[in-house]
Order: C-alpha cells, then structure tokens, then sequence
C-alpha cells in the first residue's frame, strides 16, 4: 500500500508513513497469521498434510482462481469491478474444446482459445470506456453473454479425451518434482503483476484512478488507455484460467467455473483490496489466496458438509467488506 | 491493542487445537476410515445410499468410521477437490460416484499413490481411476425382469406393449433386446408383444403415445415403459382413459413418481436398483479391499454381507465390476417404506 507508492497523485496515501509501527500495523500482518493459524490446525488434523506431494497438490485446487484474482485485484483498485471473468474462463475453455474436437491442432485451438478470451475482455474495456457505461453494468451483461455463447456452442455436452501434452499443462509437473506447473505460472505472474503495481508508474496510477479518477484524468493519467488495457487483460487471464481448468479435470463444460466468481471477488477483497477503489496490494491478494484455499481444505479435512463451507466463505467475504475499514481503524490506533 | 487482540488469537488458537487434537489417529491395521463421495449434497437418492453405507460399516464392525461427502453442486471440481483433502487426511478407502468418468482419474490415482483403495458405484471413473465399480444394473438382468414382472401382472397371456424414450437412447435399446431374447422363451408362447412406441422422455408425448396405443390395440393388457417420464405419463392415460383394472404398468421408475399407480393397482409392480442396497456393497467391498481380504482381480468371490456371495467380472467398458444384483421390485406391500427415499 502506501510503502512502495511514492509519488501520489492524490495525495490520499500520505497519511501513512513509512515507519515501523505502521508496517506492522499492515492487513498482510493478519492474513499472515490466520494462515499461519490454519495451517496449523490443517497439520493437527490430517496425518499426511505436511507431505511436501499433499501440500503442492492442493494448491491445483485454487491456482485458476488465484490467476485471475491477480489481474482483478488491477480492477478493483481503479474503482472497476469484472464479473465476467468466470463466465469468460467457460466461454474460452468451451471455444478452445470445441476447435480441437473438430480436429484442429490442440495447441492451435489453445492459441485460439486465448484470442477469444482476449477479444470478451476487449469487448468489456471497450464498451466501458467508449460508451462510458460503468463495468458494473457492462460485465453483468457480458457475464450472461459469455455464458451463453459457451452454452449455445456446447449445448449440453461435453468434451474430453484431450492429448496428454494438452493435460500436462494442468496436471502436470516440473520435471520430477512434486511442484505443479499451474503453481509455476502463478508465481511468475504474481511477481510481474507485483512488480508493475507496487514499482512502476503505471502501478502508480491504478491507485490515483481509484482514489480520484477525474482527478487523475486531470493530472494527465491515461485513465480510458489504461481501463481498456485491464479488461482486456482481464480476459486474457480468464481464459489461460479455463484452459488451465480443463486441462486439469480433463473436461470441458459450459457450466465450468460457475461458483469461481464469488471466490475469487472474496479473495481480493479479502486481501484488502478496497471496494471502493484506491486501496491494496498483491502481496495481500497472494496471501488472502492461500488463506481461503487452506481454510477450504481444512473443512474438507474435518469433513464439514459443502453448505457449511459456503456459509465460512460467505462470511469470509462480509469480512472482507469491512477490512478497509478495519485497517484504517487499527492503522489509527497503533 | 494489537497486544490484546495477539493474545485473543492465540487462545481461540489453542481452544481449536484442543478441539481438534484428539481426531489424529494412527494408520495401522484397524479400525479403518472409508470415504464415500457423492454426485452432490441432499440428493435423496445418495442420501438412501448413504444409510447403505453407514448399515455395511455397522454389521463389519471393528468400529470403523465412514466419511460421507459430495460438493454443494454436482460438479467434477469439487469430487477433485474433496478426493485431494482425503489424501491429505488419509483415509484407508474411497468409494466415489463419478460426477465425470475421466476427469477424476488423476486425482483418483494420486489417492491409490498414496495407498488408498478406490472403488466406484453408481457411475464409474474410467480408464485406470478406480480398482473396481459396483454396477447397479446388468444390463441383462434389467431387461429380463421387465418382461418377467409383465408376465406376472398377466398370469403369461395377452397383448402388450412397450412405450420406451426414443429409437436412439443405448440403454432403453439395449434392455429393450433383452426384453425380446426373454419373450422368445417358451413360457410366454401366449404373450403377444403389439407394438414398440417412442414418448421421447417427454410427459405429453409420452401420453398421447400410450392413448394411440389404446386405441389402436383394444385387446391391450400391459405396457411395459422402462424410463420412470413413460411410466408415470402411461399412468395417468390409463386412469384418464377409464381403463383401471383393464390395462396394467410396469417398467423401471421412481417409487416417489409411482408410489400413487402402485398403491390403486395400476402398476401392481415395478423395478428399479436400490440406492440402499449399492451403498451398503459400495462400502462394503471398499471395505474388504482396503483390509486386504480381496485384491480386486477378476475371478475373485466373495461375501458382501447380507446381500450373500459375489464375483469380481470384467466388462469391456466398465473396467472390473462387481454386479449389486437384481433390480429391486416395488410392490404394493413395500412401496410406502420407498415413497419417500427416492
């Protein structure tokens, strides 16, 4: 947050120094210990939990959604919001499934696939900063669009039998090492999307955008460049998720990912990536990602039913509402 | 502050490791934890599974414990998910009912990696994902039964005929050939088959169908339906039609749908597979697995139970079957106890 953005545009982040008290007094400092708490309690109660093979594979579980909660935490923090993204993911996996049942050549159809991706997010940024319509509105709309044109294609069928070299890409590994290749490409994608963020100019912006849009247009920020870069890339992201996806499970539907949009909007928020705009890190998000994913887990671990998962979950994001407000709050008392 | 609240979360920490401590057991000779997953939480045909399930463990004792879980939706992702925790938990056993036959494989695998027995029931993971699948329905058994039911409700004499879902569905056909192969046998040398009609699965279609067959057959004494849309539609043109007592049903179809016709004798029997019954051999064979008592190969035969002896088959799609048995026939006498399970 206000650590590594110097230079503001606004003026909001001066209000934190770069002092030791508030560095502890950082939303990560939580997230941390909660995962700390969790794991824990993951480690007490299953045997083989702390096996170095049991803890990479579960992270197959929440990479896809950790991939587009990246690019949306970019979103979220200029004041936008992309409910597309889940039905984009189905839309894209069901394009590059259906190229590749008709015979073309897998990784042909993967390229396509991502296009197709591209152009939804496209469509989204452009609509939104050309027609001026708040993405709200727009991504609700290119939600059910995105859906439907998976469905129409697909019907309600579904394709499998993809190549093995298709299905390594999410079921496999680094060479003999227990480290998943999904894992891989998270990381580097974090890491760029922490680095441009938190140390670049651009970075610099998505916060101004969010804090004061009309103020940054004013002081010369690209705002309408930069939003219609975002969804796009938005819908890029989505669709590497839902290759990766039915790479993993080795089946495409078009119903895929049809509960990601909920986990992943908690998972940025929860990583106290403000709603309202303005506010957040990646760290954060990467944080928050593998506290719901561990917190999943660990109630699969005790055996609690799916409808008391979603009700943690649930609750997990009302939480995630409030943080902004917490940590300016505990932020003010230490 | 932030002391007050480091020290809260340090003791609500403790209070759940104390909570939770006491479940962390030793991987050994016994007791054993079996996991069950479902196709999705509160369905009631799982649920009537899942009191099989729960029966199988009871009567082996030796005080094993059951774990029985399914997503909140049927998807294939979340049985991925919840099959990756049972790893990390490590159960002894999983019995899974496949959302999707391919997509569980790997994590199916990743489970026997780690030592695990995985069998299927109800519908099967394919390839290499599960040791064994508990059939529920042969084929051929299913498609003799229908016939034998209809000869019964007949006393083996008269006109009948079969309204089925439509001339593509494998299954509807492959009974349907069964059905004939028994009526060439010679006790139904009295038994005249009148016609074979399509309803598509869909309730009216269904229903004009078996009118046209009234009308068309006046010596029509039976229909045989073997999808649960065809019987129930069948139903009601009977009773529309006035023809109670005249014109009888029989087929495949669920107790909750038929419970009305069976109980006014217009459908005197039916049969469907047990949910009850394929829990109870799911865990149970899952069970004797994970002990060692069987290894899974073809040939194999042993006790399930209450449901008395079995033998491991190979089937060409299917992988290793154990065959659950005889389709259940509901009745007059059974169907209230079945009205509401599924």
């Amino acid at each position: 947050m206000g650590i590594t953005s110097s230079g503001n545009v606004s003026g909001i982040q001066e209000r934190r120094r770069l002092s030791v008290q508030a560095f502890f007094a950082r939303w990560e400092w939580v997230l941390f210990l909660l995962i700390a708490i969790v794991f824990t309690i993951n480690a007490n109660i299953a045997p083989y939990f702390l096996k170095p093979s049991v803890l990479f594979d579960m992270t197959f579980n929440f990479m896809e959604k950790g991939l587009i909660a990246l690019v949306l935490t970019f979103i979220i923090i200029t004041g936008q919001i992309d409910i597309s993204v889940a039905s984009n993911m189905a839309m894209s996996a069901v394009i590059t499934s259906i190229l590749y049942q008709m015979g073309v050549n897998i990784w042909f159809s993967v390229l396509l696939g991502l296009l197709a991706g591209t152009v939804g997010g496209f469509f989204n940024g452009f609509i939104i900063t050309k027609v001026n319509i708040h993405s709200m509105v727009v991504t609700l709309a290119t939600q059910s669009l995105f859906r439907g044109i998976a469905y129409v294609l697909l019907g309600d069928r579904a394709v499998t039998g993809f190549p093995v070299e298709f299905m390594n890409l999410g079921q496999g590994y680094v060479g003999d090492s227990p480290v998943p290749l999904q894992l891989v490409v998270f990381v580097i994608l974090a890491v760029v999307c922490g680095l441009v963020l938190h140390g670049t100019k651009y970075g610099r912006y998505m916060y101004a955008i969010g804090n004061n849009e009309t103020a940054a247009r004013f002081s010369g920020v690209p705002v309408d460049r930069l939003k219609m870069v975002l969804f796009t890339l938005a819908g890029l992201v989505s669709a590497m998720a839902g290759i990766l996806f039915i790479s993993r499970v080795g089946v495409c539907r078009p119903d895929l990912g049809e509960a990601f949009l909920f986990e992943i909007v908690t998972i940025v928020l929860l990583g106290g990536v403000s709603i309202y705009g303005g506010e957040g890190s990646i760290i954060g998000v990467v944080l928050s990602l593998f506290l719901i994913g561990l917190t999943r887990y660990g109630m699969i671990l005790v055996n609690i039913r799916a409808p008391v998962i979603n009700i943690v979950i649930g609750s997990m994001l009302i939480i995630a509402v409030l943080v902004p407000k917490l940590t300016h709050f505990v932020a003010r008392e230490s | 502050m932030k002391r007050k609240a480091l020290l809260w979360l340090s003791l609500v920490t403790m209070l759940m490791f104390s909570a939770f401590g006491g479940s962390v057991c030793a991987k050994g000779e016994g007791p054993f934890t079996i996991a069950v997953v479902v196709k999705s939480e509160g369905n009631p045909f799982f649920e009537a599974a899942g009191v099989g399930c729960r029966e199988a463990l009871e009567e082996l004792g030796a005080g094993d414990e059951l774990v029985f879980l399914g997503p909140e939706v049927p998807t294939v992702e979340g049985q991925i998910e919840i099959v990756s925790a049972l790893v990390a938990q490590g159960v002894d056993g999983i019995s899974i009912s496949a959302n999707e036959p391919n997509a569980l494989v790997p994590a199916c695998q990743r489970a026997e990696k780690a030592g695990i027995a995985v069998t299927s029931f109800d519908s099967f993971v394919s390839a290499d994902g599960s040791q064994l699948f508990v059939n529920q329905a042969d084929m051929e058994q299913v498609g003799r039964i229908q016939i034998q039911m209809m000869a019964e409700i007949l006393d083996y004499k008269g006109q009948f005929a079969i309204l089925s879902a439509g001339p593509t569905m494998a299954n509807q056909n492959t009974w349907i050939a069964w059905m004939l192969e028994e009526l060439a046998k010679p006790e139904y040398a009295d038994m005249e088959l009148a016609a074979i009609v399509y309803g598509m699965d869909e309730r009216e279609k269904s229903y004009s169908e078996a009118m046209g067959l009234f009308r068309s057959y006046p010596d029509l004494r039976g229909i045989v339906s073997p999808t649960t849309v065809g019987m129930a539609a069948v139903g009601r043109a009977i009773k529309d039609a006035g023809l109670d007592g005249k014109v009888f049903l029989t087929g495949l179809g669920l107790p909750s749908e038929m419970a009305a016709y069976i109980r006014e004798g217009i459908c005197p029997r039916m049969a469907l597979w047990n949910p009850i019954d394929l829990g109870y051999m799911a865990t149970w064979v899952t069970r004797l697995l994970v002990s060692g008592e069987i290894k899974g190969e073809v040939g194999e035969t042993f006790n399930v139970g209450r449901m008395g002896e079995r033998e491991i088959v190979m089937d060409p799609v299917l992988g290793k079957v154990v065959l659950l048995g005889p389709p259940f026939v509901f009745n007059q006498e059974n169907i209230d106890d079945w009205a509401d399970v599924y």
